[in-house]
């Protein structure tokens, strides 16, 4: 396998506050190859909008990325001065955000936003900015393209505003698009057109997804990989069918067994018992292990490292999955047997 | 957008007559007009002949319709003090008022904004600390305090500046005089200006910084950020349009208060505007032309109001309604 196209190592994320260092990453690793589909789980702030802050380099003030590493293509990013970030940002990276009734500004035009942000990166005139502007419009979806740049964002309806952030996001032909819970805030009857669009348009373009979605269905039928994430760390990574139908992590056999059938569609994520614990609170140990039904005296004491297992499956593509848990072997037994 | 209009007009008119209404009872109740108008020894059978001829004894309404019909000519009577007519002496000293007013307006709106983004965009600086604590300042002293203040230093202290009248005027055509293409007529502008557009300035800018503040936060900015967009598109494209939105409001009726704060600057700058005119009109019960400024501020900020309006329409497209057919796609 060639060099990933985004690296995540160790990434730790920190929030100085008054009442000492919050961390909302804590170790995060992971890699997005190019052209793939990566999703990302996790319960309400687990952190999942955190790493897609800290990839195109929006962390809110204070927070900052403490340690660890990220590289895009194999170049360093985490460590950019603004003006490089900049041009890295829409450029390479694009980023979808949950609610577009509120991402696109009020006061321009469609054709305002898309032209401004097409001409930032590329090197093109207004009049041939316009154009592309109305192709990829078109591309999206957008009925009679050409004559609707022009309206403001209030004249469209929310899923066609989506598809109007979603243009803005590809615009200048960025190799990854971040898209943090791009459905979220839509009508359930265009949940799945937007998904198939964002799918679409990623693979045609040749650009990587990382997709923060609560909504398994649509991780097991959109994502090549998938990673939980909990309390600020990696729990499991691993190819999605792995994952959902053999979970190596106490948590994510959780998150599964909360699901009626996988083969339904629109499963929704379902709470486990107990609640994810505060920044603050997190204990020693495994952070999951309080809630965790298999959890011995180790897991109050001992922090799992992430751990690389193998899929012996055969007829499915062996490929890397990781998990942090101490009772790896016991669960992996446990998610073979499952399987066969 | 024509009905819009025909609305906003339709309010005014409303307005204006209430206030004309307010305005006429001023005239009519406070004092006794023919008391006013004669002399000492005029006897009690001139006073109502007077009385009769000036109409003092018909009907309440066709009085006040004859006011209103004289009030919309332009014609408020006969100045009790100066026994000349209230319209001509209002309109000698309305450029002196409007250009003080205009001008600080502008000083106001321009610094207060400029303050306001930058204090918004260096929130932790030692230079927007500094800015804040000024204007908490500029917000707590009286007017006529930073008057006398700015008196004391520019003019007595530091003899730079004219403490005093509007300097040497041009007559323009059309009754309009200026100070502002003389040097001793600019000089005398500049003290006047700053007291009365200093308390609307820290106003505009803590509204802006507020605001722009809020701007910041948005989902959109955080998007065109995410897009790259250069930290001047950012703020100054995207956060800014949107700041100035609720801004263009207070400001415009901020321009309201000015014309009418202007009665203190005025007195204290001894400024030959309609401010000083009606603090002289008040010591001397002279009603009629208390009547007319009454009246002539109210249509200040009915126009205003009905600018502000239009502008406001200008700036957000979500208030127009002409493409509302498209929206349902
Ligand atoms: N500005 C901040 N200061 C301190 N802590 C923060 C800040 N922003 C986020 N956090 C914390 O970081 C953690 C991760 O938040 P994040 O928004 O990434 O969660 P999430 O997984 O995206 O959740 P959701 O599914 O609700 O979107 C949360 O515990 C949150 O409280
Ligand atoms: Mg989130």
């Amino acid at each position: 396998m060639s060099e990933p196209l985004l690296s995540l190592r160790d990434v730790v994320v920190e929030f100085p506050t008054r009442r000492g260092v919050l961390r909302a990453l804590d170790g995060i690793s992971l890699d997005v190859n190019a052209g793939e589909v990566l999703g990302l789980v996790g319960e309400s702030g687990a952190g999942k909008s955190m790493i897609g802050s800290a990839i195109i380099g929006l962390i809110a003030p204070p927070g900052r990325i403490a340690s660890g590493e990220i590289r895009l293509s194999g170049q360093r990013i985490d460590n950019l001065g603004p003006s490089q970030m900049r041009a890295l940002r829409g450029k390479r990276i694009g980023m979808v955000f949950q609610d577009p009734l509120t991402s696109l500004n009020p006061l321009y035009t469609i054709a305002d936003q898309l032209v401004e942000t097409i001409r930032t990166h590329l090197p093109v005139t207004a009049a041939e900015a316009r154009a592309q502007a109305i192709a990829l419009l078109d591309r999206v979806g957008i009925p009679a393209a050409a004559q609707r740049i022009d309206d403001y964002p209030h004249h469209f309806s929310g899923g066609m505003r989506q598809r109007v952030v979603i243009a803005l996001a590809l615009c200048a032909q960025p190799d990854l698009v971040i898209a943090d819970e791009p459905t979220t805030a839509l009508d359930v009857s265009v949940q799945a057109q937007i998904i198939d669009l964002l799918k679409d348009i990623c693979a045609e373009r040749g650009a990587a997804v990382v997709l923060i979605t609560h909504d398994m269905g649509v991780i097991a039928q959109t994502a090549d990989r998938v990673a939980v994430v909990y309390a600020g760390r990696m729990a499991e990574i691993g190819p999605v069918s792995d994952v959902i139908h053999r979970p190596a992590h106490p948590y994510t056999r959780g998150l599964m067994g909360s699901i009626p059938s996988l083969r339904e569609e629109r499963a929704r994520l379902v709470q486990i018992p107990g609640a994810m614990p505060r920044l603050d609170a997190i204990s020693a140990g495994c952070a999951f292990h309080p809630r965790c039904d298999v959890a011995t005296a180790a897991c109050a004491t001992t922090r799992p490292a992430m751990t690389h297992l193998v899929s012996a499956q055969k007829g499915e593509q062996s490929a890397d999955r990781f998990a942090a848990c101490l009772l790896l072997d016991h669960t992996a037994r446990e998610g073979g047997e499952h399987g066969g | 957008m024509l009905a819009f209009i025909l609305r906003r007009i339709f309010q005014s008119v409303i307005v204006m007559l209430t206030v004309a209404l307010v305005s006429f009872a001023l005239f009519r109740y406070v004092g006794d007009p023919v008391t006013s108008m004669v002399g000492q020894e005029t006897s009690l059978e001139d006073r109502a002949a007077l009385r009769d001829a000036l109409g003092l004894n018909d009907p309440f309404f066709v009085q006040f319709a004859r006011f209103l019909g004289n009030a919309v000519q332009g014609d408020f009577g006969i100045s009790y003090r100066l026994q000349e007519p209230v319209m001509g002496l209002i309109l000698s000293r309305l450029p002196a008022t409007l250009e003080l007013a205009l001008i600080s307006g502008a000083l106001a709106f321009i610094f207060g904004v400029g303050f306001g983004v930058y204090t918004a965009l260096r929130r932790r600086g030692i230079i927007s600390n500094a800015i804040m604590t000024l204007s908490l300042i500029g917000v707590s002293l009286p007017t006529f305090l930073i008057g006398v203040l700015l008196i004391w230093i520019f003019a007595v202290e530091l003899q730079i500046l004219p403490s005093f009248g509007r300097g040497e005027v041009v007559a323009l055509p059309g009754g309009w005089s200026t100070g502002l293409l003389t040097p001793s007529g600019r000089a005398s502008l500049i003290l006047p200006a700053i007291t009365l557009g200093l308390y609307q300035m820290t106003l505009i800018m803590r509204l802006v910084r507020a605001e722009m503040l809020e701007v910041l936060r948005a989902d959109y900015i955080r998007f065109a950020r995410a897009r790259g967009l250069s930290d001047r598109a950012v703020h100054f494209g995207h956060a800014l349009k949107n700041t100035l939105v609720p801004v263009i409001t207070i400001t415009g009726l901020q321009l309201g208060s000015i014309i009418a704060f202007a009665i203190i600057t005025e007195t204290v700058f001894q400024w030959p505007g309609v401010g000083a005119l009606f603090i002289n009109s008040v010591r001397a019960v002279d009603v009629p032309v208390m009547a007319a400024y009454l009246m002539l501020i109210a249509l200040v900020f009915v126009i205003i109001n009905l600018i502000v309006d239009l502008l406001y329409y200008a700036v957000d497209p979500r208030l127009r309604v002409d493409r509302g057919a498209g929206a349902s796609a």
